[in-house]
């Protein structure tokens, strides 16, 4: 097939992906200060609560789930013998 | 409304026919045959008067193969769209057992959303099993064949539990009609449940679903998705509401699989571990049994048919091209498959419930709803799930099969049929998302609920964008794991390890006590026979033969003897 360059193969684009991530992390980060929101469970009252129990939560999913390869994880045809 | 040549059929009717019409043509004929089944039968449901009941007598039972409430009306239009999405997906498969499987199997479906007696669910709760099965055997592979085995062992196994269950209610009760049950602490209501709940994929029972769908053919597991676990929770909706049972079940469900499929390899069966996570946002949704819940967790479901298919199809067409589908094989098909791509993130924006997608309208009226009843922990699980949502369907199927690093496959796009079918299930899911009320006005209860208000939409963008940082941060840093060929032990290894191993070793152990006690028990029975042998044998004593006159000289011997005796003694 033809060596065309893609759109990602251009480190520059990654980055650039990267760069609005931020700033759109920022930007809903903020919009707290500025947004009503009820709060119905005590931990909701922490400005930013969402975006912080998203972070943690997927860090910890991540980090966990990676230990737990090393207990659950076995050869592919580990069924199969 | 209807004309007088009208005459309503029980929707599944029209599927069974037509899978015998498949069977029966060929080519061109067939794909129209396909493609008219699922219109055909929309368009009878929706010509059908509201009160329409079609029954049957049974002895002294009478079966209702048809009856209707906002509930299964919802269900039946589904699965006919589901069944319109997989026909176009499947045109172009040849496989006769595969395609006949396919559409028995969503009439058998919509059998069971719209019967209104227990038996007659008992009865497409088998036929659900019995005829999906096909679509894992069509693969073809050792793996698949093996696969199938056990997944209808374990379907089967389900309905024997719902008639044993359903025998002992009607006896309780003495009527077969289907509807509210509830845990009453019946055993009837208990077994009845746990065959639900084999369906539905209950938290230890759910691997028959990881185990044989990924192992369908790309088509086939397009169709698995849609029915099978929908119509349990049609079930579950419809006899279990408000069963406070099924929250932290429903939270185990939403939990447990987020962590298996960010480790799992097979990309299909990621989403079907996905599968049981949304399922179990709607099992909590039916166990808070509020208005609201309610119609949340049916929403949900409507748009997880939709927007899985949609995962599903997309993950199909990359088997399908490249023959490979784990993530360790994948990557950079971005450049070969650009269409695909675009649907499969329209479809991980659906479930990851980004605003303007289905997920955003329907995830969040059960989180509100457990807020509500006071099921703060229930809540902060959901969140967490929400995140891992993110986390294994957002961004780790999109990423891993289209972007990561180039896997230098280089193949073409999906077949025509598959993009158009990616692209109506896209559409529909957007539709959904952008315009809601569509879907509310549908639902079993009115919905009161506004899902775009300023404080919802920040916080559901924290939520993800957060999240998808929290993955820039990770993969930056080389903390988040690569993917990696294997597998990951479940619940199922109780019955494909450690059941096969203890008949091994059950085996081993008592085999020579076995051999031992058979050896002694026959040598025992030898040495009877032998003794036998030797007394009566053709030598024994007790075989020989004594002349008559010996006998009457032994008499006089013994009549001497008495005369003596009689004389000494007088």
């Amino acid at each position: 097939m033809s060596d065309k360059k893609h759109v990602f193969d251009n480190p520059k684009n990654v980055k650039r992906v990267i760069h609005w991530l931020y700033v759109a992390c920022a930007v809903v980060f903020v919009a707290d200060f500025f947004v009503e929101r009820d709060v119905n469970h005590p931990w909701e009252s922490l400005f930013g609560f969402y975006g912080i129990y998203g972070f943690i939560a997927f860090s910890l999913l991540v980090l966990v789930s990676k230990e737990l390869r090393k207990v659950l994880m076995r050869r592919e045809d580990y069924y199969d013998k | 409304m209807t004309s007088s040549l009208f005459v309503p059929l029980a929707p599944f009717v029209i599927f069974y026919l037509g899978a015998l019409l498949i069977a029966v043509t060929r080519n061109r004929v067939r794909q129209a045959v396909m493609l008219a089944i699922p219109l055909i039968g929309a368009w009878n449901l929706y010509a059908m008067p509201a009160d329409t009941v079609i029954g049957v007598q049974v002895f002294d039972y009478t079966l209702s193969l048809f009856q209707a409430d906002r509930l299964s009306l919802l269900f039946g239009y589904l699965f006919h769209l589901a069944a319109f999405l997989g026909a176009i997906y499947a045109i172009k498969v040849t496989d006769n057992s595969e395609l006949i499987g396919s559409f028995m199997y969503a009439g058998s479906a919509l059998g069971a959303v719209f019967t209104g007696d227990m038996i007659t669910l008992f009865v497409f709760w088998e036929m659900l099993a019995v005829t999906s099965v096909f679509l894992v055997l069509a693969r073809r592979t050792e793996r698949s064949q093996q696969a199938a085995m056990r997944y209808i062992i374990i379907q089967v196994l389900s309905g024997v539990i719902l008639l044993a269950g359903v025998l002992l209610r009607v006896h309780d009760t003495g009527s077969i009609a289907f509807g509210h049950i509830g845990l009453d602490g019946t055993l009837a209501s208990k077994l009845i449940l746990l065959a639900i709940g084999i369906k539905c994929a209950f938290p230890l029972l759910h691997n028959w679903l990881t185990d044989a769908y990924p192992e369908a053919t790309p088509t086939g597991t397009v169709f698995l998705s849609a029915f099978t676990t929908k119509v349990a929770v049609y079930a579950l909706a419809r006899s279990y509401a408000g069963t406070e049972l099924l929250v932290p079940i429903g939270a185990a469900m939403a939990m447990f699989p987020i962590f298996y499929a960010t480790i799992e390899n097979d990309l299909r069966r990621v989403l079907s571990y996905s599968m049981i996570n949304q399922i179990g946002f709607m099992v909590v949704g039916i166990g808070l049994g509020t208005e609201m819940a309610i119609n949340g967790a049916i929403a949900h479901a409507f748009n997880d048919v939709i927007f899985k298919a949609l995962l599903l199809m997309s993950m199909g067409a990359v088997l399908h091209r490249t023959g490979k589908i784990n993530g360790s094989d994948l990557g950079g098909l971005y450049k070969s498959m650009p269409k695909t791509a675009l649907f499969c993130i329209i479809g991980a924006a659906s479930i990851s419930a980004v605003p303007l997608f289905s997920g955003f309208v329907s995830k969040s009226m059960i989180m509100v709803a457990a807020l509500e009843e006071g099921h703060g922990m229930i809540w902060l699980l959901l969140l967490f799930a929400s995140a891992g949502v993110m986390e294994h369907a957002g961004i780790k199927i999109p990423y891993f099969a289209f972007f990561a690093h180039d896997s230098k496959i280089r193949c073409k796009e999906a077949p025509t049929n598959m993009l158009i079918a990616m692209g109506l299930a896209a559409a529909i899911s957007i539709f959904i998302g952008v315009y809601p009320w569509a879907l509310y006005s549908v639902l079993p209860f009115p919905v009161e609920y506004a899902p775009f208000t300023a404080p919802h939409v920040m916080t559901q963008m924290q939520l993800l964008l957060f999240s998808a940082l929290a993955f820039a941060v990770l993969k930056l840093t080389h903390i988040y794991p690569p993917e990696l060929p294997g597998v990951n032990i479940d619940a199922e290894w109780s019955y494909r390890m450690a059941l096969p191993k203890a008949v091994g070793l059950f085996k081993k152990t008592f085999g020579p006590l076995d051999r031992a006690v058979r050896k002694t028990a026959l040598g025992l029975v030898n040495s009877a026979i032998g003794a036998v042998f030797r007394l009566h044998g053709p030598t024994g004593v007790m075989a020989r033969t004594t002349l008559v006159g010996s006998m009457v000289q032994w008499v006089v011997v013994l009549l001497a003897v008495y005369l003596v005796l009689f004389m000494i003694g007088d």
